[in-house]
């Protein structure tokens, strides 16, 4: 789904690649915080396996499948400034060495899918995490449901740049409604596989889940007579 | 030829492609006369190209709907009544997205993810994002491979993906596989300080 060249004219092209370089930087700074030296060889790592999971098929019956997006899960998972990092950096690979999205529009899709996405899905996320009571339970519904915000508020911004810089003659009211409906739906499938997803890594390694700090208590080890255990 | 000249002149040439306006037909049967020249002097097999331009799909569909969705006066054509500014719009769209791709796997066709990574470095991107682009590229076929080897490990037991009921599997995976990626990811950290990295790479 990324936008490929000539989708939205040069103007408005060039001012996203702005806005990404921007989001970009600031993420760069961001992520120093979040990792500092570990940052090129985990974000590389973490990049990795988003492009990965952009690979396999959900399959959605009737034969047709379709695949995560994975911004909110990134966001979760290692922390908003990786998260957007790490999709950017998906992204740039997907433009220049697949083609995947053209190279005029890479601006464009990483304030879409790395900007939007993960910020959204972060912001959701962590107000719900603020606003639950803490327990470890809750991680992976409130990451769900920033999965499922994330992907029509990427659209929603998609239509916003659509009316800005659109280059077909399409009324807005009709873009608005199509690409807000089908996403919501996409949204949908993301929030679910987010929330079986963060769920599987909470359940084996807490502590790898960057939303779940502060959740998760220390735990001491007890060692427990055996006499209670039978 | 250098990998960061190739990156700048597939920005130059489709900034232009994307400013000019849709009604230059013959500018762009001149910008597809240019790409076919490049793909023949960098010997690419037009097959491959073709193969790999299925990532368009979503696009055409969307550039086909276009004529029956957009507004304005309509004609008709073989007995369909489409929007005229649609049409022009679809063939604009259609164009310059085709355009994109092919141009883009020109470059990816002829260049290495090593050298299009050192490219990027000479194009003054920052140290950081080089590191991070250069890890993913390297470790890209192993974590994939490790994804495969989950899929085949799947397989051999009988699974086989069809509806949504499915899905909690398909998601384990993602979770093992963003444990095994992230773990990976510490241990190189850690072979790498071992000998002497600090978080930037030598020269």
């Amino acid at each position: 789904m990324h936008v490929p060249d000539g989708f939205l004219d040069a103007p408005t092209s060039i001012a996203t690649g702005a806005v990404a370089v921007v989001a970009v930087g600031v993420a760069l700074r961001g992520a120093r915080r979040e990792l500092d030296d570990k940052t090129a060889p985990l974000a590389g790592l973490v990049a990795a396996f988003v492009f990965a999971t952009q690979m396999l098929n959900f399959p959605v019956g009737a034969g047709t499948s379709g695949h995560l997006m994975g911004g909110a899960l990134a966001a979760v998972l290692v922390g908003p400034w990786t998260g957007v990092l790490c999709v950017s950096v998906v992204l740039i690979v997907q433009s220049l060495l697949f083609a995947d999205g053209g190279i005029t529009a890479l601006g464009t899709n990483i304030l879409l899918m790395a900007v939007t996405t993960v910020v959204v899905g972060w912001v959701v996320s962590r107000v719900l995490l603020k606003v639950l009571p803490k327990r470890v339970g809750l991680v992976a519904p409130a990451a769900a449901i920033g999965a499922f915000v994330s992907v029509p508020a990427a659209a929603l911004v998609f239509t916003a740049l659509y009316a800005v810089g659109g280059t077909a003659d399409i009324s807005l009211t009709t873009l608005a409604t199509a690409m807000l409906g089908w996403h919501t739906l996409i949204g949908l499938g993301e929030g679910v596989i987010t929330f079986l997803a963060v769920g599987a890594i909470l359940s084996v390694r807490p502590d790898l889940v960057y939303a779940a700090r502060g959740v998760i208590t220390e735990r001491d080890l007890v060692i427990k007579p055996k006499e209670s255990v039978a | 030829m250098p990998a960061h000249l190739k990156v700048l002149a597939l920005v130059g040439f489709m900034l232009v492609v994307v400013a000019t306006p849709r009604e230059w037909f013959a500018a762009y049967a001149f910008f597809l006369g240019v790409l076919v020249t490049v793909g023949a002097v960098g010997r690419v097999r037009p097959g491959w190209v073709l193969k790999r331009m299925v990532v368009e799909t979503p696009f055409v569909v969307f550039a086909v709907l276009m004529p029956f969705i957009a507004h304005g006066p309509r004609i008709e054509v073989l007995g369909l009544s489409l929007s005229e500014s649609g049409l022009l719009s679809a063939w604009g769209l259609l164009a310059k997205g085709t355009l994109g791709v092919i141009a883009g796997l020109m470059l990816a066709a002829t260049t290495t993810p090593q050298e299009l990574v050192h490219g990027l470095e000479r194009l003054r991107l920052p140290q950081q994002l080089v590191q991070i682009m250069a890890f993913m590229v390297r470790y890209l076929e192993v974590v994939t491979d490790e994804m495969r080897r989950m899929a085949v490990a799947r397989a051999s037991r009988g699974f086989v993906a069809r509806n949504p009921l499915h899905w909690p599997v398909l998601a384990r995976s993602v979770g093992a596989l963003f444990i095994r990626s992230f773990e990976r990811g510490e241990r190189v950290h850690l072979a790498m300080v071992s000998r002497g990295y600090t978080g930037r790479m030598p020269r």
